[in-house]
């Protein structure tokens, strides 16, 4: 099963900068409701607008390996990149799992998301990696960021510079 | 009648034979969300369109005549299945649109004219409003417990429940207590959709008679697993859906007691359910047409009586008794694997339909996508029944669910595809030789999973 990544199972079981952390500039809640899967979000922000700084993604996720895991690749990915390229993070990821396996993603943006790509083929699970995706672009939201401002389809040539990395 | 036959019974369902997941033959364990069909259902309904399709109860040409004696003639087919008279079965678009009707027909009886020349005693059983309660249990379908929450709002009645006992079922010694003088409504389902548990119908409707209590039964995992007959049963109101008996999807029944269907105001209205209709206002039909607004659905309606000519033939005795063999062998395999948490009633006799389950350590979407990847189809999640899974202390189970084409074989893949669960997510078994002792496929598997 091309599904479950050693990636996946590896942060679904450990997953990274797990647990609800202060200070905090905004918090989401997303459900799915098929399951009942939970993911509590916080965002801590650097800064304002799409030049800001996500300084920290805390988060608390109660569901499948697939949503923790996505929850767990979310914070790494994202904290400590502004919030222009977190949200090109966020499209080059949702690109992928909505490709239905077109698309299997580009690791210089999305990093370890990469182990998603299986998700893609099983478009049931595809809600499961989006939900903590959909609950910090809701937290951006409530931050003041203008997602269609900053929300674009950039490609990889306009990319000014490779995620951060931090494990 | 003959001997009940399952691989004979298998060839009259054409997608049983079908593939899935890169030809991995199909072990459809999913019946409990929607049955599939046998090909006399599937001719019924094509017959129907191909030689008298036409809109029922309108015009005057031969097609409309043939339509509406085919739909008439299927009304009494589900009455008599059912053990009811033909007037007293309603059509519905499912089963929650039936539990809605009454729903919103006892929200509306108080209502000034809600239905002109009503017997007022049977009207004022009907009416919910402040200060009266409306009971339904703790384990109910999402289907048979938000309309009557809905009915509470709308009305200011208070909404009570039933809770469980810990082995899944309804802990009576609560009867009393929640089923009172001032219930007007007892709605509860006869088969658990989660925990397959049969209800004891017979205690909750002798408790809703002595307080005067109108009864609505879900009857929608019954109807495929059991002989349902609303007589015996003693309730005054029955639903269930088509689609889950090996009846077509689109089509749900409602069967009442025809002194209060005639005492109940319309749900939807329009055409077809009119008597006279001026500008000034109108006057509605006698039932089962008063609760039928908009063009009949026909085909539906015949491939649904083809369904239960289908059942009828098999014998529902036979099918109940193939669903506790199944229902036992997937019991025992469970009861072999002590990682695994049957919820409900562990007494093969007591539940029928579906065994739902947890895997300790592993989401049942995780369960479901390895049972998947060998073949097996079951559901995952709350199976609209969260107020029981939460009752249990988890937001989610697996749940394997049958119907009369389900073999042991199936069930024994089930059980193999299940083995492969604890070497993926890493859960001990509780063996010596946690996973050593699986078969094979757990081998191949694991080294996928670390690819």
């Amino acid at each position: 099963m091309d599904l479950y990544q050693e990636l996946i199972l590896e942060h679904s079981k450990h997953p990274v900068r797990a647990g609800l952390r202060e200070p905090y500039v905004a918090q989401a809640h997303q459900v799915n409701t098929t399951c009942g899967d939970e993911v509590t979000l916080r965002v801590d922000l650097d800064g304002t607008g799409s030049e800001a700084v996500v300084r920290d993604v805390s988060y608390d996720s109660i569901g499948c390996s697939i949503s923790v895991a996505a929850a767990s690749v979310l914070a790494e990915d994202v904290t400590g990149q502004s919030v222009a390229e977190a949200l090109r993070t966020f499209n080059a990821m949702r690109a992928m799992l909505t490709s239905r396996g077109e698309d299997s993603g580009d690791e210089e943006i999305i990093g370890d998301g990469v182990a998603f790509a299986g998700v893609a083929k099983y478009p049931a699970r595809v809600k499961c990696a989006l939900l903590a995706w959909s609950a910090f672009t809701d937290a951006l939201g409530q931050a003041g960021v203008d997602l269609d401002a900053t929300t674009d389809t950039t490609t990889s040539q306009d990319r000014t510079e490779p995620s951060r990395r931090i494990r | 009648m003959p001997a009940f036959d399952v691989e004979r019974l298998r060839e009259d369902f054409p997608l049983l034979t079908r593939t899935v997941r890169d030809g991995r033959p199909l072990v459809y364990l999913d019946s409990g969300a929607t049955s599939q069909k046998p090909r006399a259902v599937l001719d019924a309904e094509r017959s129907f369109y191909e030689q008298h399709n036409a809109a029922v109860h309108r015009g005057a040409h031969q097609l409309a005549e043939e339509a509406t004696d085919d739909f008439e003639d299927a009304r009494a087919t589900v009455a008599a299945f059912i053990g009811g008279a033909a007037d007293e079965v309603v059509f519905t678009k499912n089963a929650t649109e039936s539990l809605n009707l009454v729903a919103y027909a006892l929200g509306n009886a108080g209502a000034p004219g809600a239905v002109g020349g009503a017997d007022p005693q049977v009207a004022a059983r009907l009416q919910v409003g402040v200060g009266d309660e409306i009971a339904v249990t703790e384990m109910e379908h999402h289907a048979n417990l938000v309309p009557w929450q809905e009915l509470a709002r709308r009305t200011g009645a208070t909404l009570r429940w039933i809770g469980l006992t810990p082995d899944g079922e309804l802990d009576l010694a609560q009867l009393d207590q929640v089923v009172t003088s001032r219930t007007k409504v007892l709605a509860f389902t006869h088969v658990s959709n989660v925990l397959g548990t049969i209800n004891p119908v017979e205690a909750l409707v002798g408790r809703a008679r002595e307080v005067g209590a109108l009864t609505v039964l879900d009857a929608c995992q019954s109807a495929p697993h059991l002989p349902v007959d609303v007589r015996a049963l003693g309730v005054d109101f029955l639903a269930f859906s088509g689609h889950k008996m090996l009846g077509p999807l689109g089509i749900g029944v409602l069967w009442g007691r025809s002194e209060l269907l005639a005492a109940m105001p319309p749900f939807l209205t329009g055409g077809s359910m009119i008597e006279t209709v001026r500008m000034e206002g109108s006057t509605y039909a006698a039932p089962p047409q008063r609760f039928e607004a908009g063009v009949p659905v026909a085909a539906q309606a015949v491939g649904l009586a083809a369904a239960c000519d289908y059942l009828t033939a098999v014998g529902m005795d036979a099918v109940a008794e193939h669903d506790r063999r199944i229902t036992a062998a997937l019991l025992d395999g469970l009861a072999r694997r002590p990682w695994v948490r049957v919820l409900g009633p562990l007494d093969p006799q007591r539940r029928c339909g579906a065994v739902a389950f947890v895997v300790e350590g592993v989401h049942p979407h995780d369960v479901g996508q390895v049972l998947d990847d060998s073949g097996v189809a079951v559901r995952t999640g709350h199976h609209c029944a969260a107020p029981l899974h939460r009752a249990f202390g988890v937001v989610a189970s697996t749940r394997a669910s049958f119907a009369a084409y389900t073999t042991l074989d199936e069930v024994q893949a089930f059980l193999d595809a299940l083995d492969r669960v604890p070497a993926i997510f890493g859960i001990s078994t509780g063996d010596d030789e946690p996973q050593s002792s699986r078969p094979a496929a757990t081998d191949t598997l694991t080294e996928d999973a670390v690819r």
